[in-house]
């Protein structure tokens, strides 16, 4: 079964596009996006058993951690920089966002909402950390030690300047319903988000929209 | 060993191949090598389409023989845990080529070879060879024996070293490319060990300033020492540990320099077998190309630049975590370079106590990322599914 923010990110990448997956794991959405939309797919990925699984898949994977080595790929190097339910366990998430859309002209990111109503309950009523389907683990073995909500999120883009293309939220396992951001109750009924993210003004080559698919990368072109 | 002249498309289990006459290997330094010989062997078949050929390129001391039995010390070859029939690179599928490098001394003209000019061994009047002079030869013989594009140019160490060279001077004769704990080009500290096993070489009164071969003994003694140093780089402090500790090899000491301690006396067994399969003049001259070794340089100071024509070839790299010599940091620091040539590039350090060498030793996760790397190029390459 595909997972549901796989779903909505297969549908929000171009076909052929070039996709680097930040914390991409076994490779099973770049995997999928190969196979599904034709992309050129790199992966970045802290733990080396992620990194030999990806590499028996036929991935280009490299074993690294998204806090540093982003600093490593060359300026719009991608068309999409993915980092699917990573931001909150990176250590300068707020870098890496920056990174994001240096290395690729759209990011597509999504991260648990701390501010779901399930979270203020644990925390309002039992005064508890919550232990949540998109927070399974106790607060001792957690990875995640950068929680947002979503408004915390829509303050960053603001701070950043970055433009929302799109943004979807997911609740139990619910397929991914198109939200505004900026309404409060979204705050309390998302469980997890999903934004689509670019640089303002938007990059040149997106306004192109029948551009043929990219190769492989053309950094020194361009 | 059947001795070639051939310039046409053959296959067969190796041997030698000569150069075409007249027609000299240029070198880096700006001489010349006539007459080159290069000795190699090969397992399993080119298939019809020319697509299954992989190269293997060994380390500073190892030789063409890879996989089978060695000729000379009747073991199994240097890597028959990576290469054999059911093995990551397999005989079955692959047609399997290595050969041994200019200045080696196992079959290639080297050091220890005559020169036809004086009708002497060369010694110190050989020329000085780099990593690029190496795999010129190695990309003439790979056409000789009818290859257009290798599926793979494997390598760790010194053959890592290789590998780069070929992406940076044959892309477009690659389809994949393996590094294994090797790097971009030497840190002060391989160039200070290299140095002490050459000065020990060379300080042998055998050694004759490299006219041993008139003589009638050889700087055994020097290259010896020369082999137990490189052999300390080539473990790990906890494998050294592990394996000898503080052990000794007597009941109490001998209060003299016997090798009293097990370490002793196994660094003394390294060096004293080594001195029967390996040339000191080719010792000199390959750690030497080693040193000289520098891809970026090369490239106006960008190591991404010397990739640059190679972002359709698919790099896996691959690291050990307690690699003194070659350590995750290089490796790293080629994968960076991959990165920003914008090659597909592949890259996990592996878990390991057993420092440099592990890539020659039983490690599982080695063979799987290998096996997998491999699998997923041959289904690229049209050769499974």
């Amino acid at each position: 079964m595909i997972r549901e923010d796989f779903k909505e990110i297969l549908r929000l990448v171009r076909p052929g596009s070039r996709v680097l997956d930040v914390g991409c794991g076994e490779g099973v959405l770049l995997d999928l996006l190969t196979r599904e939309k034709q992309v050129d797919g790199r992966g970045l990925e802290i733990s080396a058993a992620g990194v030999a699984a990806c590499m028996s898949r036929g991935l280009s994977v490299v074993q690294g951690d998204a806090d540093q080595d982003l600093d490593h790929f060359p300026d719009r190097t991608f068309d999409y920089a993915i980092l699917s339910q990573t931001l909150q366990a990176t250590r300068r998430p707020r870098h890496v966002l920056d990174e994001l859309l240096r290395i690729a002209d759209r990011a597509v990111v999504s991260f648990p909402n701390f501010g779901h109503w399930r979270v203020r309950w644990s925390l309002l009523h039992r005064g508890r950390m919550p232990e949540t389907e998109a927070l399974p683990l106790p607060w001792w073995s957690t990875p995640n030690i950068h929680l947002c909500t979503l408004a915390d999120f829509l303050a960053l883009t603001e701070d950043l300047g970055v433009r929302i293309d799109a943004c979807a939220a997911f609740a139990g396992n619910g397929s991914a319903r198109q939200i505004d951001p900026t309404k409060a109750i979204e705050n309390w009924r998302a469980e997890s988000c999903l934004f689509m993210l670019s640089r303002n003004p938007p990059p040149v080559q997106s306004l192109a929209r029948t551009e043929p698919p990219a190769t492989s990368g053309d950094l020194f072109d361009g | 060993m059947a001795e070639l002249d051939f310039a046409g498309p053959v296959l067969s289990e190796g041997g030698t191949w000569r150069f075409p006459p007249h027609q000299p290997l240029r070198l880096d330094s700006g001489a010349q090598l006539e007459n080159l010989e290069i000795a190699y062997r090969t397992w399993g078949e080119l298939n019809a389409d020319g697509t299954n050929a992989v190269l293997i390129c060994h380390a500073l001391t190892g030789d063409q023989h890879v996989a089978g039995t060695h000729p000379v010390s009747g073991k199994p070859g240097w890597w028959t845990r990576m290469v054999g029939h059911g093995r990551p690179i397999d005989p079955a599928k692959h047609f399997i080529i290595c050969s041994n490098v200019v200045g080696g001394c196992m079959g290639s003209t080297g050091p220890a070879s005559i020169n036809p000019a004086t009708g002497k061994a060369y010694g110190l009047t050989f020329p000085v060879i780099t990593i690029a002079d190496m795999v010129r030869g190695q990309a003439m013989l790979v056409e000789a024996l009818g290859v257009e594009t290798l599926l793979a140019v494997v390598g760790g160490s010194m053959g890592g070293m290789q590998v780069q060279q070929w992406a940076a001077d044959y892309p477009d004769k690659l389809f994949s490319a393996v590094i294994v704990a090797s790097a971009s080009r030497h840190s002060a500290q391989n160039i200070a060990f290299h140095e002490v096993g050459r000065q020990a070489i060379m300080a042998d009164p055998d050694w004759k300033a490299g006219a041993y071969a008139q003589g009638k003994s050889r700087p055994e003694k020097g290259l010896a020492v020369a082999r137990m140093a490189a052999h300390i780089t080539y473990l790990s402090e906890p494998a050294l540990q592990r394996k000898f500790g503080r052990e000794l090899q007597r009941d109490g000491l001998s209060w003299g320099f016997d090798a009293d301690f097990q370490v002793e006396s196994y660094l003394r067994h390294q060096g004293a077998s080594f001195v029967d399969r390996f040339d000191a003049n080719s010792y000199l001259y390959i750690t030497r190309a080693m040193d000289y070794f520098d891809l970026a340089a090369a490239h106006g100071g960008v190591l991404a630049q010397a990739f640059a024509g190679a972002r359709h070839v698919r790099f896996c790299v691959l690291s050990f975590t307690s690699d003194w010599l070659y350590p995750t940091a290089e490796n790293r620091h080629i994968v960076r370079a991959l990165t920003a040539a914008g090659c597909r590039a592949a890259f996990v350090e592996i878990e390991s106590d057993k420092g440099h060498d592990a890539f020659l030793l039983d490690e599982p996760v080695m063979d799987a990322a290998l096996q997998g790397f491999l699998g997923s190029v041959e289904r690229e390459r049209g050769l499974s599914k």
